[in-house]
């Protein structure tokens, strides 16, 4: 039981907006909830930018900053 | 003009206009200026995704095959724009990165410890940097130094549309770099954007200027005349500067004739 490992919610910020997910969730799943675009789209946990191929491998811990960005009409 | 093609970090480019997308009222509005502008290089900020957003600036880039190049617009530190400049690489797949670390809100201008750091953390991370600079000659030399591929002076304060308040310090940093040297921030209209050429940059770049002018489009069409015109004066050599007047027309071989006679109608 891999819940057993796993608080059953963790609060951490997404884009500096407090938010709770599953234990065990990953920078995947929090992506997913903001972004379904295939590219065009990155994200840092804790100031460290995490590769796309990561994302699914990326656990969350409790308190963690997430930023995720994308281009938008700028410069 | 084919035989004249910039190249910056060894890529070519067949336009000297390097246009910005913000401020364009809506993204079909910033397409037919973008088309219009003739430009192959176009900047994109990086800021937090938003769910309820539609359409993006990405895919009027990609259609219209211009080089999307991110900037670190808003970043007020090194480590902020290092970041962001890192982000933005693994979101667009690109390592070129417009660097841009200001002072403070009310100026925009560029704070140049932090930016001269952050573009030496850059530079070694593998990136392409075009750092947005003050028009110090002494600044983009030790930006040249560190490794940047081209020097990006302000000619006044992003925006303002003041045009080039310093030309003399332009001709500074024109005749001591070694890379492209591209007039960003202020330009307002098109007599700006081919002074600019005029005293030797390599390009333009810019975003207000056209995205909110009254008819973006056709300002967009005014800047890409404005930067070729301006590029083929310098190439040309202007004559010089004359206290006093030079006949163009030959003073020998005119007609001797009475001065006091007025001819009849």
């Amino acid at each position: 039981m891999t819940t057993a490992h796993h608080p059953a919610q963790i609060a951490l910020s997404v884009n500096g907006e407090p938010r709770s997910v599953p234990g065990g969730a990953t920078l995947a799943d929090v992506v997913a909830q903001l972004s379904s675009a295939p590219a065009g789209v990155a994200a840092a946990v804790n100031e460290a930018v995490v590769p796309r191929s990561a994302w699914g491998e990326t656990a969350l811990a409790a308190d963690d900053r997430i930023e995720i960005l994308t281009a938008v009409q700028g410069g | 003009m084919a035989d004249d093609i910039l190249t910056i970090a060894g890529t070519p480019f067949g336009s000297r206009l390097i246009m910005g997308t913000g401020g364009a009222p809506s993204l079909e509005v910033l397409e037919q200026a973008l088309k219009l502008s003739g430009t192959e290089l176009t900047t994109v900020a990086m800021r937090r995704v938003d769910p309820t957003v539609k359409g993006s600036v990405l895919e009027v880039l990609a259609r219209n095959s211009i080089r999307v190049l991110p900037n670190t617009a808003g970043c007020f530190t090194a480590g902020e724009a290092v970041l962001t400049a890192r982000l933005a690489r693994e979101a667009l797949g690109t390592d070129w990165v417009k660097l841009e670390v200001v002072a403070d809100e009310r100026t925009l201008l560029p704070d140049p410890v932090e930016l001269l750091d952050a573009a030496e953390i850059l530079v070694d991370d593998g990136f392409t940097v075009l750092p947005y600079t003050n028009d110090d000659p002494v600044l983009a030399r030790k930006l040249e130094d560190v490794g940047c591929a081209a020097v990006m002076p302000l000619g006044s304060p992003i925006g303002s549309g003041l045009g080039i308040r310093n030309p003399h310090n332009f001709q500074l940093i024109v005749e001591n770099a070694g890379v492209p040297v591209i007039l960003d921030a202020g330009a307002g209209t098109a007599s700006d954007a081919a002074f600019a050429m005029e005293l030797g940059c390599d390009a333009v770049m810019l975003a207000s200027a056209v995205t909110r002018a009254q008819d973006p489009a056709l300002m967009a069409d005014a800047m890409r005349r404005a930067v070729e015109a301006g590029r083929m004066a310098r190439r040309a050599g202007r004559i010089p500067r004359r206290f006093h007047a030079e006949a163009s027309s030959p003073l020998e071989g005119r007609a001797q004739l009475d001065h006091r006679e007025m001819p009849a109608f």
